[in-house]
This record gives C-alpha cells, structure tokens and sequence, in this order.
C-alpha cells in the first residue's frame, strides 16, 4: 500500500528544477554546477561584471530569517545574471502582520516571480514552497532550520576542487555545532557524494550525536583525533544560544577543547586548507593566527560563492517543471 | 423499528462465534442471533450476505473538536464519520476550548451528542483543571455528568507531586487516570530521535521520553494501586516496560494509534505535515514491537487517535504544522490491513477494536459494560457491517470527517463499512 515519492527537486527527466537539498543530487550534477561555476568566475573579473542569462527574470529573495551576507551573495549573482533583483525582508514585514508563508508566496507569484531564494528558520520550509508555487517559477534553499544550506555545500565544494583537485583521496573534517548546522549536512552530502572516502564530524556528544554514522561519517569526539591528518578542516560557526541551552557550559571552554589553534592545526596535513562558512567567532571556535593565516581560504570562499549561486540559478532556470 | 440482518458471516470477537447467520434487532437490542422466532416481523431486512456482520467498533481516542476548536471540527461532521467508520461507541479527549474541566461542559457535549443520535460519546474529563498541572478537578462530579476516566490529553503533569495526588485521589474512587507517557522536557521535538530526525535536521523525540514517563508512573501506581491507561504508545522500549509491569500485575493498560502500527518515521519523505503526529512515529523496530505487543495482548487496543486538523494549520513547515491526523474513517481498514499482513484470524483482530478497548472503560460504561463491544441476545444492538473483500482507496475529499489530512491518502485499504447500526437504528448505510 507504499506510494512512490519523487525527488521534488528534479523534473520528470531528472534535471534540476529547484535547488532544495543536496541529499540525492548524482555526482555529475554537482560536478557540472562546479563547472559552470568556473566559467562564472571569469566574468566576476571584467570591467562589466554581467551576462545576459537571466535578463528579464525577476529574483525575489525570501528571507525570513535575517542573514546579510547569504542574501547580498544572491543579489550578487542574480544582478550578474541581468536578473531584477527584489528583495523582502520578511522577517520584519508580513508574517509579522499574521500572513501565512503561503498566502505571502502567493502574493509574490501574483508579481510574476521567476525565482525565489528562501532563507527559512525551520527545516523544510523552501519543499512546501516549492511544492506550492507555480510550475515556471524555481525555488533556490538559502538555508532553512538545521536541514539544508546547499549553495554554501556547493561552494564549499568548490572551493575543496579548486585547492585539491581530486575528492577520492581526502580526508575532511568538520568541526563544531554539527546538530544545529544545516552548512554541515550540506558538506556531508556533498563529500559523500563526491567520494570522499573519510568525512569526519568533530565536536563534544551534545552538538555530534551518534546518528551523523549513518549519514556515512566518522564521528570523533576528540579534536586531535578529529583533524589528524586531515587535508581539509571546515570549521563551524558556534552560535551563542547553544550556552543557555546546556549544550555547552561556555565559549571559552568549547575553544579550549575544540578551538583551532595553531598548534591543533599542525596535527593536519601541513598542505591542509582550513575553511568557515562564515561569519567567524575570532576565539571561539578559531583562532585569528588561524583565520588570517596562508592556510585559510575563508575568503576565497567568499569569492567562490557568487560563482556558485551565478550557477545554481543560471542551471534551474535552464529547466522547466 | 425492528431490523433483521440476513445471512451475514456474525464474528463476535468476545465468544469466538464466527458463522453466517441472523441476527434480529429490535427496541434498541439484539433479540436473537440464529433463526429469529416466527413472530419477528422486521420493518427493515438488510441482506448481508458476504458481508461481516460485527460489534460497532469502540474507538478509545478521538478528538471531536468541540467546544472551541469548530473550525476543524464540529460534532455533526465527526460523528457522521464514526459512524461511516462503524464506530459506534466514542471517548473523546478533553482538549478542547475550554478543556473539559467542569461537569456543565461535559453535560453539554454529552446533550449535543445524544441530539445527534449517532455513535455513543464517552468523555474524559481533564485531570487537573485547565489542563495546567496544578488542582484537581472535581472528579465525582465530572463522573457524575458522564466522564469514564480522566486525562492531561497532550499536557503531561510537570510536578511529579501533583501526578502523585491525583493518582491517590482518583484510586480513592476507583477512577482510571488516562496518561500519555512522555517526558515534559526530552518530550520538546517533532520527529523521533534518530538517524532520520538528525539527516533532515529535525529535532528529534528520544525514547526516554517516553521510558522515564513510563518508569515514573509505575513507581506511582506501585504506591497508589490507581488504575492507569497509557496512551499511544510509540516505542518498543517503552511496550517492554508495559509488559514487565502487566506481569507484575499493576493495572495498567494500553492503546497504539494506527498510524503507528503501519508507518514509521522514514515515511516523513520530503518533509510530509501529514506524517506530523503525536508522538513522533519511530523506527522499523518500533512498529514491529507495536505489532507483536497488539498481538500478543500486551497492547489492550488499537485506536484512531482521530484529530482533525485544519487546512491552513497543515500547509506550514513540517515542524510549524499542527500534529494529528483524521482517523475515525480509517480504522477498520487499516485494523484489517494490519490482520491481512499479519495473517491474524479476523475474530482476532477485530477484538483490538470491539472487545479489548471496552475492557479498558470496564463498568465506567455503566448499563452498556456487558454488551458493547460484542454481539449478545439481550445486548445493546451496536452493529457494524462490512464488506471485506472491498478494497478502496483513502481520498481526502471523501471522507465525512472536517480533518481531510492523513498519511494514507492515496492507499488502497480493505473492508468497506456499509451499515452501521446504533441502539438498534441505522446511523450510516452505504449498500
């Protein structure tokens, strides 16, 4: 009596329609965004930083949680696409005044919206979106709850190629608030899809539950053991609530055991690349010797990051429902 | 009225009996099962032939949505879908708006209902008043206005020391105290603690929110000797300690909801709101011990957990979205679909909703506690029939219920309910 279910985010063919996880995405998908990305850099160095690809296209950004740097990366990468950009903060307006999320994307589609990118505070808000709106119109997850934030899985992918090449050979490390990150869930998709035979999620037993095994990582519990020989370490925002919520007893105690030093980061290997997604706590989970040292590539992720959302929206838009 | 049912196949869970034959129906009782005396003149026949002819099921949680919450139910449409569901015999929770906390609002639902003609309604009254954890209600009144027991519905009882009280207090009495074991605190999540609950970043339920309930009120019924009915169970962790204290010998019972007994918490998909229920379901492993403990009679009954849920409070995030889902209409056939799998005898599984759940009620029941839940010559003539052969499809539209959410929609599920007969008068009939 089992009914089937389709991957949401893909066409009847198999394309991609909607970016909403990178759970279930074939490895050649995500290699053509990475690769279309690439080409995307170049036009971020001219003097006319714009191609024509979404001309004509109206972008909304949905936000309904507040983030200045996700949302100005898409307004980046949708205005180099020649798109309109319109931006709502949503979290300040109408669902304050009691509207539903799908009375407020419905009035949006009404506006003739080709595109929303959605920033959502619980998990799964952008499939119930997308599952309601329009079928021309393309839905883009900029995050939502702890599930998903696959634009930054996809430049950190990137970023892992542009610095080593080859995935089938790595051992990556995430370290910090995995249960809360979405940034995390995405990278492990992501590197288990690319092959990465280790991914391992660092952290105490309160933010690394056991279940992560499932997901196909390596969970440690212990810092030196967790970055050992690592080539890549991606460390993680720690957000002050996870203090008041007894997770944690303090930030000072979590950089003392799980922090990245100098001296930690010598455990890994000394090509490692050290990467965050942003924005960084200068002494709680990283060290600003770290941060600002030759084995950061914090910023270059910045960089990256307009060329993969040029590339995510430029490929949905190129596919219809 | 006098009614005769020809020639059905009569399977009464609580004697075994399991045969085609009559049975004969008049002034609200069943006058004969077998050949009806010669001077029985019917005014209605009912051919029943490959049909069951069964007890009207007894459905131990339901939510009429009445008073407070009409927008997603009233008592007109939740009692036609018992009966559409051959439910004939009802308790209702007291989560309404106001809570079921004083007799006037149980006298009322009990008048509404009674006006209505439809399924009996067996309210059970809030444990503390307002449902808030802190005094008690007044119970003998509440039991005199029709109240069979008393519950915290959703609201578990912070304070251990007031749960303590209000077992003493109802064992006085003899009143059975209907808990939902979960854990105020580890109980805050919206899927079950698991590798799906962590992959799609939902916060999870773990299982010891319900074992350290569980523990909690068998160390209070060891020292109250209260009689306690566990509600909805969602754990195989948790069905253990059930048994361990049945075997004991306190006196507890209790009941899975359907939706647990078929789905588990893989069928959440891509964030499905219908999959939202209360509790979370669990893992394979946990609906295979819900099955052997229905089974094996650790479980007493099986229930729809029938909560009616409005449109708007579905299409929301999955974690946004409001628990529940409809279920009055589903029951036979998901009970049936569960035999089928099972390969349980159909006098067996029937039992989980006729004869099992109305052991648990016992003599609150009152004058109907010999005869509800079975097929007797002198019994309240409460009657559900069906056909089993029919297989049909779950369609939102269709049900009678206001809550059109549910996880089966789509499902192909067996026994159509083509008559169901309340105290002797026909209250559905779908021929």
């Amino acid at each position: 009596m089992m009914l089937p279910r389709r991957n949401p985010q893909l066409n009847a063919h198999g394309e991609l329609v909607h970016l909403l996880s990178i759970e279930g995405l074939p490895r050649a998908v995500i290699h053509q965004i990475l690769d279309t990305a690439g080409t995307f850099l170049s036009v971020n160095d001219r003097e006319v930083k714009k191609v024509p690809l979404l001309r004509g296209k109206s972008v909304f950004n949905l936000f309904f949680e507040n983030s200045t740097r996700t949302r100005t990366t898409f307004e980046i990468a949708a205005k180099r696409l020649s798109a309109d950009v319109i931006n709502l903060d949503i979290a300040r307006s109408s669902t304050a005044k009691g509207e539903s999320l799908l009375d407020t994307i419905a009035n949006l589609s009404a506006m003739h919206a080709d595109m929303f990118v959605v920033r959502h505070g619980e998990s799964g808000a952008p499939y119930l979106i997308a599952q309601h709106c329009a079928p021309h119109v393309h839905v883009v997850n900029a995050g939502d709850g702890r599930h998903a934030h696959p634009t930054q899985g996809l430049l950190d992918m990137y970023t892992i190629r542009h610095f080593k090449q080859d995935f089938t050979r790595l051992t990556v490390a995430i370290v910090g608030d995995i249960v809360h990150s979405r940034v995390a869930r995405s990278d492990i998709h992501a590197l288990t899809t690319l092959g990465v035979p280790e991914v391992r999620a660092v952290g105490p037993k309160t933010l690394v539950p056991g279940d992560l095994r499932e997901m196909g990582v390596r969970v440690c519990h212990d810092m030196a053991e967790g970055i050992r020989g690592a080539d890549v370490i991606i460390m993680l925002r720690l957000q002050n609530e996870r203090m008041s919520g007894a997770l944690l007893p303090s930030a000072g105690e979590f950089f003392k055991n799980y922090g990245l030093t100098p001296d930690k980061l010598a455990l890994a290997k000394p090509d490692a690349i050290v990467m965050h997604p942003g924005p960084i706590n200068r002494g709680v989970e990283i060290d600003s010797a770290v941060a600002d040292g030759r084995q950061s590539v914090i910023l270059p992720q910045v960089t990256f990051g307009i060329a993969v959302r040029m590339a995510v929206m430029s490929t949905i838009a190129g596919n219809t429902a | 009225m006098k009614i005769l049912i020809r020639q059905g196949r009569v399977v009464d869970p609580a004697t075994g009996r399991d045969e085609v034959t009559d049975i004969a129906i008049a002034a609200g009782r069943i006058v004969a099962i077998g050949a009806a005396s010669a001077d029985f003149h019917a005014n209605r026949t009912l051919d029943a032939q490959g049909l069951v002819v069964a007890p009207g099921l007894v459905d131990l949680a339901v939510r009429l949505r009445e008073p407070g919450h009409e927008h997603e139910g009233m008592l007109e449409s939740e009692m036609a879908a018992a009966v559409a569901g051959g439910v004939t015999s009802l308790v209702c929770l007291p989560d309404t708006d106001p809570p079921l906390d004083e007799p006037g609002l149980v006298e009322m639902l009990k008048f509404r209902a009674r006006n209505l003609n439809q399924a009996h309604v067996y309210p059970l009254g809030a444990l503390t008043r307002g449902l808030a954890g802190e005094v008690l209600t007044e119970m003998a009144e509440l039991t005199e206005s029709g109240c069979v027991g008393f519950s915290q519905a959703e609201v578990p009882v912070k304070d251990t020391l007031v749960l303590h009280r209000a077992l003493l207090y109802a064992a006085t009495f003899g009143y059975t105290t209907w808990l939902r074991p979960q854990d105020p605190f580890l109980g805050n999540g919206v899927a079950a603690k698991g590798p799906l609950a962590t992959r799609m970043g939902l916060t999870g339920v773990p299982v010891i929110a319900e074992t350290i309930a569980l523990n909690t009120i068998f160390e209070l019924v060891r020292d109250t000797q209260a009689r306690v009915h566990l509600c909805r169970l969602s754990s195989a962790a948790g069905i253990e300690l059930v048994r361990r204290a049945k075997a004991e010998g306190l006196p507890v019972t209790c009941d899975v909801s359907v939706n647990h007994l078929h789905l588990t918490d893989v069928d959440i998909g891509y964030f499905n709101a219908a999959m939202r229920l209360v509790p979370p379901l669990r893992q394979q492993r946990d609906r295979d011990a819900i099955r052997a403990g229905l089974a094996d009679g650790t479980i007493d009954a099986l229930v729809s957990d029938h909560t009616p849920v409005d449109a708007d409070m579905k299409t929301l995030p999955f974690a946004e979205a409001e628990p529940g889902a409809t279920g009055l209409e589903l029951l036979l056939a998901l009970a049936l679909q569960w035999g089928e799998e099972a390969r349980r005898p159909l006098s067996e599984t029937l039992a989980s909703i006729t004869t099992a759940p109305v052991g648990v009620l016992g003599e609150a029941l009152g004058s109907l506690a010999s005869s509800a839940g079975r097929l007797v010559a002198g019994g309240v003539a409460d009657v559900c029939l069906f056909d089993p052969g029919e297989r049909w499809a779950v369609e939102p539209g269709a049900l009678r219920s206001q809550g059109k959410h549910t996880p089966f929609a789509g499902y192909q599920l067996p026994g159509r309910v083509k008559c169901t007969i309340v105290a002797g008068h026909i209250a559905h009939e779908a021929f």
